[in-house]
């Protein structure tokens, strides 16, 4: 039997576009085509100027720590514990949440400046988390 | 007809099942006993209740529970949003319905097999997309998938900005566990809890300790709610509504509010401060004893300030005060709240604010006048002020 999976995202028309750029490497953030506004989570109205049109901006991947978490329990299959969860000021603007690699429990703080890598599971999924900056 | 709720409606009933770890009976049964329980406590016959309020995340419908419990016509059915954050919710439609005179007697309900059946952050899976089920899979592909691991998000963040540590939480914890030994009800009844056995209990999502999470609970509260004038009618002293609301603001995500500009605050619950106050004509200084929503002990501090019994950061100050103790400024779940009696989604907590009123808590403070409740924390919320007659 293989090795069970972390839980995969319920794929929508607000939300699919995004999990295809990280399928190709992309950590996206959508923006409003009228007044230019980031936004993450993405939805499909701007609430700065409610227009519908939208794309997005490729983001760099560099931000900072802005919260974080370190889940011990439950234990639920598909996942590594202790998991450090951060939520990570991205420097375009927005925030993203996320998960800390490579990176012992105590060795995380608020404020440390990380890079995103793009993780892929043995199935082929592929998800955005982090690393410390220069981390290896 | 009214144009304020303010005073116009009052708890007239409570009732509980016995609350446990496995009920052995449906969620239904469990709705229709703390119903008739309510009834029973107001002394009305069940046939006269025509209006019926639950969550969403409740199992059973209206129509089940009008059945089982045999009320009268149903003039009022209506079902509230976001788990906990629906608790006084569901109160605001029971009180809109009875002053407006589309119904007389309004029970609210939640009722649930909250340990051996459906447990709380089981993640969500299915196959229809909906707006929630997207906003979920921001989380759970990352495996944050329980309320204690969204919660200590916000916690951490907070107790660095404001130098609130492991033992400020304990003390929350600690006090109502101490509410909770004169209270039968509470899972925690005859297990008192020292600061040693707090700390050295294992952490689950840090900054959280196994002590800081509620308990899951198998059992039903409901809520009885009539007119004022009606309430003196009836055999309990009502527990007068003196204001009602609930509360959503800008950047509200259900439970995941991780995109404010500020983490260390709770803008809903402001929210609901400030138009609880302003309905009810009170303000903090009146309010002489608290149910605050307690899923987890971070969320006591954080809405200390909230609602303005302290500053910003202060909460952890009001609680090494011993604020919260029986003797302290601002008794709080006295029953022992989420954390000790039983998690009934903030159902229990709006009962014990009923008996506060009624002077008939285990824990009953010396003078209470006016007693705030409030619901779920980090979720579109509500707060309620009660009043005496």
């Amino acid at each position: 039997m293989s090795k069970p999976s972390r839980i995969k995202p319920a794929l929508g028309k607000d939300n699919a576009w995004w999990w295809e750029q990280a399928s190709q490497g992309v950590l996206a953030i959508q923006r409003c085509s009228s007044c230019k506004t980031l936004r993450h989570p993405p939805r499909p109205m701007c609430g700065a100027c409610r227009s519908l049109e939208w794309d997005f901006v490729t983001a760099s991947g560099k931000g900072r720590i802005c919260s974080y978490t370190v889940l011990h329990h439950p234990q639920f299959p598909g996942y590594e514990y202790p998991l450090i969860i951060v939520l990570v000021d991205l420097e375009e603007g927005t925030r993203f949440t996320s998960q800390l690699v490579g990176c012992a429990p105590e060795d995380v703080d608020f404020d440390l400046p990380v890079e995103m890598v793009m993780h892929e599971d043995p199935d082929g999924f592929k998800l955005p988390v982090f690393k410390l900056a220069g981390a290896a | 007809m009214p144009t304020t709720l303010r005073n116009e409606a009052a708890i007239a009933g409570i009732g509980v099942t016995e609350f446990s770890k496995s009920s052995g009976v449906s969620e239904l049964s469990l709705a229709a006993q703390c119903i008739k329980a309510a009834c029973d406590d107001a002394g009305l016959d069940p046939s006269e209740v025509d209006g019926l309020v639950s969550y969403t995340l409740d199992s059973t419908d209206e129509i089940e529970v009008a059945r089982a419990v045999g009320t009268g016509d149903l003039k009022l059915f209506s079902k509230i949003n976001y788990g906990g954050g629906a608790a006084v919710g569901t109160i605001l439609q029971a009180v809109m319905a009875v002053a407006t005179g589309v119904a007389k007697h309004v029970v609210c309900w939640r009722a649930m097999n909250g340990r051996s059946g459906q447990r709380m952050g089981q993640g969500v899976s299915g196959n229809i997309v909906s707006s929630d089920l997207i906003h979920w899979s921001w989380y759970l592909p990352y495996g944050m998938l329980t309320p204690g691991s969204w919660i200590a998000m916000i916690a951490n963040r907070y107790m660095r900005k404001y130098g609130a540590t492991a033992e400020d939480l304990g003390r929350v914890a600690i006090s109502q566990r101490n509410y909770a030994q004169t209270n039968k009800r509470s899972f925690f009844y005859g297990k008192p809890l020292t600061m040693e056995e707090y700390l050295a209990s294992r952490i689950i999502a840090e900054p959280l300790r196994l002590y800081d999470f509620c308990q899951e609970t198998d059992g039903g509260c409901a809520i009885l709610i009539t007119r004022r004038e009606r309430a003196r009618d009836l055999k309990q002293k009502p527990a007068v509504i003196r204001g009602v609301v609930q509360a959503s603001t800008r950047g509200q995500e259900q439970m995941t509010s991780f995109y404010r500009e500020e983490l260390e605050s709770l803008p809903e619950m402001e929210l609901a401060a400030r138009l609880v106050y302003e309905q009810s004509g009170l303000g903090p200084d009146d309010i002489d004893a608290a149910c605050l929503y307690d899923a987890f002990t971070s969320e006591i501090l954080m809405q200390l300030e909230s609602f303005g019994f302290c500053g910003k950061g202060e909460g952890k100050d009001m609680v090494r005060d011993g604020a919260l103790d029986i003797h302290g400024r601002l008794p709080n779940n006295t029953h022992g709240g989420l954390l000790s009696e039983g998690y009934i989604h903030g159902m229990n907590n709006i009962a014990e604010a009923a008996r506060l009123i009624r002077g008939t808590s285990t824990n009953q403070p010396k003078s209470v006048h006016h007693v705030l409740v409030s619901s779920g924390v980090g979720v579109p919320t509500g707060a309620m002020v009660l009043g005496q007659d």
